[in-house]
């Protein structure tokens, strides 16, 4: 009994380690398309911020630091997406690819010139991550049966980029759906001309979405480097940037469903690492690929309007041309 | 038939600029070499060297061009129909998947002559199912293509990891790879071909496949200018609407593109399994299906553009192992910059040069059109 409360416990808790870069990620995703610019960059951006805060937290041994240079890589690739789609009226989806493209080439480039140690940087020293919260009374509370051990193993013990991704959900919907700066971004992916005629620069509307994209990205990729692993290694992101994505589009681009759909694809990732090897009775050997590749199946299906129907930002992927 | 003033030329727009946004991502790259304390010409003249210096790197590179003719042709197909099909590296995969079940399955019994053309049908055909399912989607249930074929990059990937290590791995073997075909199975190299006509030259993985890449770009061209359903994908790809209003289904236009699209991006496996490795094994695609992208962004979706991408690119891939193992700070990574800003510079900042050109015609034209005006 006691055991299968740990075990829950743990794997719930590994859920909420993993799903927090997906959250922020998808969040980035979900400001960028809902203002209408459609974004395969979110990998990139994350691979570029993670490598960032890596490197500038190993150099000052400050996780601060890193966070800053991290947030300042993502929002400055985040404008260069903007600056390829907004003014000059680009590809949104080669945008994307290029930056990830370029960042996956470019981490690695850098990283082996400044750091010599193939592309990874510097293991960081306890002092320069982001360490883990204890919360009040977490010990005392722990020897409670059940709701103690879940206050002490789950509530608390994450670092404080976690608990920023879980509150920027509601953060997000707020500014959404009761701030005039979120009805205007909704205008701005529906109806774009709509916006112009009433007065409003949809140029500057949509840098500014990339704007919040960029900051979301960058703590996504700091948070990967600084806080759930001590550095940067290669291609660390390993396609979480597109789960994000994903998990956007099987939220249906808004908030809380977003969020969920990163707890079940978090959730999905901790438990596959848990069944590698393990041989269930009368089933065999359960396929882990089967369950790794299960996000991108159950995207494939939302999309194709098998589970209800997700309907994309009207106005995503097409440049706005003021008419003359 | 005078041009408005201030219109641009059509030399301007389809060589100057271009040209100008390959020397961009150039340029830029060059600076990165610079920042990482290295000199850029000497990186040039390894490259240059390492990619066309002796008859081994011609093959290489050679080798690598067919990859790239492939993925290159495949992306450019989706284009013409207005689809972005970044699926490649999946489909390539997979037919990868197509090609070694048919080698296994019959490299003990058939004679080559029956097996080449069993490749060739059988990657291809394992190639077109996976751009197949997300032509289908697009076209009928409307979920975008981009997204679709992403999830089916992973979804092969996860599929042939399945696969590799539970079902086709040899037994006794640690990694996961498949049992080697017998030499029946084998696509010929080009230095044994020219050893038979006499030609000595050092061996390299440049196989039969290259010639079949040139097929390829040959039939695509027929294909999208000079048949009924190029014109009809051309059409879709302009104009959606007046496709619909000119009787073509653009739903079946979509998915057939796709079949295409896929089909091309699956003869990959042709060049890696079937010329070199002569084994099913995990990630020989090695993001050859990503550089389709810039190939095709570069060569402007024609096969001719796309053939001399592809050796660029080839000769960046060969160049760059061997500036990687003569300069020790750089690594084949730089050659995955370059890909990137190639894509950033001709792809998503296409128009950036545009207004600038524009202004600057407008400024020597004006004159002129006065002066026939008055």
């Amino acid at each position: 009994m006691l055991d299968t409360l740990t075990m829950i416990v743990s794997i719930l808790d590994s859920m909420l380690r993993l799903s927090t870069p997906l959250v922020l990620a998808a969040l980035a995703g979900l400001y960028a398309e809902r203002s209408g610019v459609i974004d395969i960059g979110l990998e990139g951006k994350m691979l570029g911020s993670a490598f960032a805060a890596a490197a500038a937290a190993a150099i000052t041994g400050s996780a601060w630091v890193g966070l800053a240079v991290g947030v300042a890589v993502g929002v400055a690739l985040a404008l260069l997406h903007g600056f390829a789609c907004i003014t000059h009226r680009g590809n949104q989806v080669v945008s994307g690819v290029a930056i990830n493209i370029l960042v996956a080439g470019l981490t690695v480039t850098l990283g082996i010139a400044w750091f010599a140690q193939g592309g990874q940087t510097p293991a960081l020293p306890i002092q320069a991550r982001f360490p883990a919260l204890t919360w009040p009374g977490a010990e005392a509370l722990g020897q409670v049966p059940v709701l103690g051990i879940v206050y002490r193993d789950l509530i608390s013990g994450h670092s404080l980029l976690v608990y920023l991704a879980y509150a920027a959900v509601p953060f997000t919907w707020w500014v959404l759906y009761r701030t005039r700066f979120g009805l205007r971004l909704r205008a701005v992916g529906e109806n774009p001309a709509a916006v112009d005629t009433a007065g409003l620069s949809v140029t500057l509307l949509r840098y500014q979405a990339m704007l919040c994209c960029g900051v979301l990205c960058g703590i996504a990729g700091s948070y990967l480097s600084t806080a759930q692993n001590a550095g940067f290694v290669r291609d660390m992101t390993a396609g979480q940037g597109y789960i994000a994505l994903a998990a956007m589009i099987f939220g249906k681009w808004r908030p809380y469903p977003t969020l969920y759909a990163c707890l079940l694809f978090g959730f999905l990732d901790a438990v596959s690492v848990r069944l590698q090897g393990v041989i269930l009775p009368g089933f065999g050997e359960v396929p882990v690929q089967l369950i790794q590749g299960l996000p991108y199946v159950l995207t494939v299906i939302l999309l194709a309007g098998f589970i209800g129907k997700a309907v994309a930002p009207r106005a995503g992927g097409v440049p706005y041309v003021k008419d003359r | 038939m005078s041009r408005p003033a201030g219109e641009l030329p059509v030399w301007v727009d389809v060589l100057l600029i271009p040209l100008l946004n390959i020397g961009l991502a150039f340029l830029v790259s060059g600076m990165v070499i610079v920042a990482i304390g290295e000199n850029p010409l000497e990186a040039v003249r390894l490259m240059v060297y390492g990619a066309f210096g002796y008859d081994e790197a011609i093959g290489y590179t050679l080798y690598y061009t067919t990859n790239f003719i492939f993925t290159g042709l495949a992306v450019a197909v989706a284009f013409h129909a207005g689809l972005f099909n970044i699926g490649g590296e999946g489909q390539a995969y997979i037919g990868g998947l197509g090609l070694g079940l048919v080698c296994l399955a019959t490299d003990q019994t058939l004679p080559f002559t029956v097996i080449l053309p069993l490749m060739i049908l059988f990657s291809a055909l394992f190639g077109m199912l996976w751009a197949l399912v997300p032509g289908y989607l697009q076209a009928y249930r409307g979920s975008h293509v981009v997204i679709t074929t992403i999830m089916f990059n992973f979804i092969a990937s996860a599929l042939m990891v399945y696969l590799m290590v539970n079902v086709l791995i040899e037994p006794g073997n640690m990694s996961p790879e498949s049992r080697s075909f017998a030499e029946s199975a084998w696509i010929p190299s080009l230095h044994g071909l020219l050893a038979m006509t006499g030609i000595a030259v050092t061996p390299s993985p440049a196989n039969v496949a290259l010639l079949w890449a040139l097929i390829c770009c040959i039939f695509v061209w027929l294909f999208i200018w000079h048949s009924r359903w190029g014109y009809a994908i051309r059409t879709v790809g302009a104009n959606e609407s007046a496709a619909r209003y000119a009787g073509i289904n653009n739903r079946r236009v979509v998915v057939l593109t796709m079949c295409l699209s896929g089909a091309l991006a699956g003869f990959v496996a042709l060049n890696e399994i079937g010329g070199v490795h002569h084994r099913l094994l995990l990630n020989f695609t090695a993001g050859y299906g990503f550089t389709g992208i810039a190939v095709s962004l570069m060569g402007r979706n024609h096969p001719v553009g796309i053939v001399l991408a592809s050796l660029l690119f080839g000769a960046l891939y060969q160049g760059g192992a061997e500036l990687a193992f003569e300069v020790p700070t750089i690594t084949r990574d730089l050659v995955v910059v370059i890909q990137g800003l190639v894509i950033l510079f001709s792809g998503a900042l296409a128009y950036m040069l545009r207004p600038l050109f524009e202004r600057i015609w407008l400024r020597l034209s004006l004159p002129e059109a006065v002066a026939t005006d008055a």
